[in-house]
């Protein structure tokens, strides 16, 4: 390797080059092993939320209010799952395989998103999720639509096609509560109260303070900051819980006439750190219901494996 | 040598990074590298695309129309599934 050309690698070059020019990279193509490793983390991550975020909503299919609430909430968690099938799959294109992402979840090595380790205590919390925790999901992965990763980009479109049944499945929901007696008015406000303020956590900490967000933002990976998704969603859902009659619980909500945006409170960074290093209210049970779930469906996977086998022996023979 | 003994290949293009890939045609060739030279050759004549795909014809499962019943019918009656079912007033129906 003494007679290696100096200066940049031609293969950087041309990465550099595609990103440059708002290419997108696909996964024959040469990339840095950082930039491979940046991907693959952020998808993993994204897929594991994905289906970590059926459980919060899934404890309430059986005890929604009616069978038309049932059968909603059923088809979006199903959806859910659908959404990690793909993110896994784009991840997939890198060379990593679903069990080492799945082993690296149940080790604690890869994460998923904070806020899916606060527990849906009432009907109000499971139709709150749908309303701001999806409305904040949709913010952020329609600005994925256009990351620098190919396989990446087009989950994130399919995805964004399903979503808005979401919100609005529980932002309508909401409203029924909202417009219902004095009891089910309370529940949702105090859904509301609770699931707030960590919706804004899911955007990440302060571009100041993001370990990750230059880098991504310079391969195009990430395409707006976490400060300005974050805004985003604070303006459009503010006037959604105002419609309502809902109070966002910040004291510091403000509309800034002069720069066009809400000003808010300052998120509890501490309970973030929390949340996230594993001292969330529900992060042993979500990460415990995930590996139960693996292991007594696995009869079904050897079932499966098993005729298979058999079938082909059929074959050959 | 007989030529209709030569396997067919699917083929699918690429028009442009960050699109799927597109299936064209298919051809036949003696495996899975001449498909591919013969792809080039037939499909990508004037720029049509940045990548492509070739594969067995034989290797792929498809569904037969006469399934179409089973796989669609079940979804008309869940029109809870879209997001025109939600009916919102319209100062917060952009959502």
């Amino acid at each position: 390797m003494t007679d290696k050309p100096r200066g940049i690698d031609p293969r950087m070059a041309g990465f550099n080059e595609k990103v440059a020019n708002d290419q997108r990279i696909e996964p024959k193509d040469w990339m840095p092993d950082a930039f491979r490793k940046t991907v693959l983390r952020q998808m993993s991550q994204h897929a594991h939320s994905e289906v970590i975020g059926m459980q919060p909503e899934g404890t309430w299919i059986t005890r929604a209010p009616s069978l038309h609430r049932k059968v909603v909430l059923l088809a979006k968690v199903q959806d859910e799952g659908g959404h990690g099938l793909y993110l896994y799959s784009a991840a997939e294109t890198l060379g990593t395989s679903r069990e080492e992402m799945e082993n690296a979840l149940h080790e604690g090595r890869a994460k998923y998103a904070s806020i899916f380790n606060y527990p849906a205590l009432s009907w109000a919390d499971a139709v709150a999720i749908g309303w701001l925790v999806d409305g904040a999901a949709i913010v952020n992965q329609v600005s994925l639509q256009r990351t620098s990763y190919g396989p990446y980009s087009r989950a994130m479109i399919r995805i964004c096609k399903e979503e808005s049944f979401h919100q609005r499945q529980g932002y309508e929901a909401t409203m029924v509560l909202a417009r219902g007696s004095k009891e089910q008015r309370a529940m949702a406000q105090d859904a509301l109260n609770r699931w707030w303020w960590p919706s804004l956590m899911m955007f990440g900490p302060h571009d100041s303070e993001s370990a990750h967000s230059g880098q991504s933002m310079e391969w195009k990976l990430k395409r707006e900051s976490n400060d300005v998704l974050r805004q985003r969603f604070i303006d459009q859902t503010v006037p959604q819980a105002e419609f309502i009659g809902l109070t966002i619980p910040d004291p510091d909500l403000k509309w800034n006439e002069e720069c066009g945006h809400y000003d808010f409170g300052e998120i509890d960074w501490d309970e973030f750190k929390q949340v996230i290093s594993g001292n969330g209210p529900c992060n042993k049970q979500r990460l415990a219901h995930h590996i139960r779930a693996a292991e007594d469906g696995r009869w079904v996977r050897d079932a499966m494996h098993a005729h298979a086998q058999k079938q082909n022996k059929r074959e050959v023979a | 040598m007989n030529k209709q003994a030569l396997p067919l290949f699917e083929v699918f293009i690429r028009s442009k990074r960050g699109l799927d890939h597109r299936h064209v045609g298919s051809l036949h060739a003696e495996d899975p590298e001449q498909a591919l030279d013969y792809a080039r050759d037939v499909y990508l004549r004037r720029s049509e695309g940045v990548s492509i795909w070739v594969v067995r014809s034989a290797n792929i499962t498809a569904s037969q129309e006469s399934d179409v019943g089973s796989f669609y019918d079940p979804m008309d009656d869940k029109p809870y599934r879209h997001a025109t079912h939600y009916k919102l007033p319209k100062e917060v129906d952009n959502m």
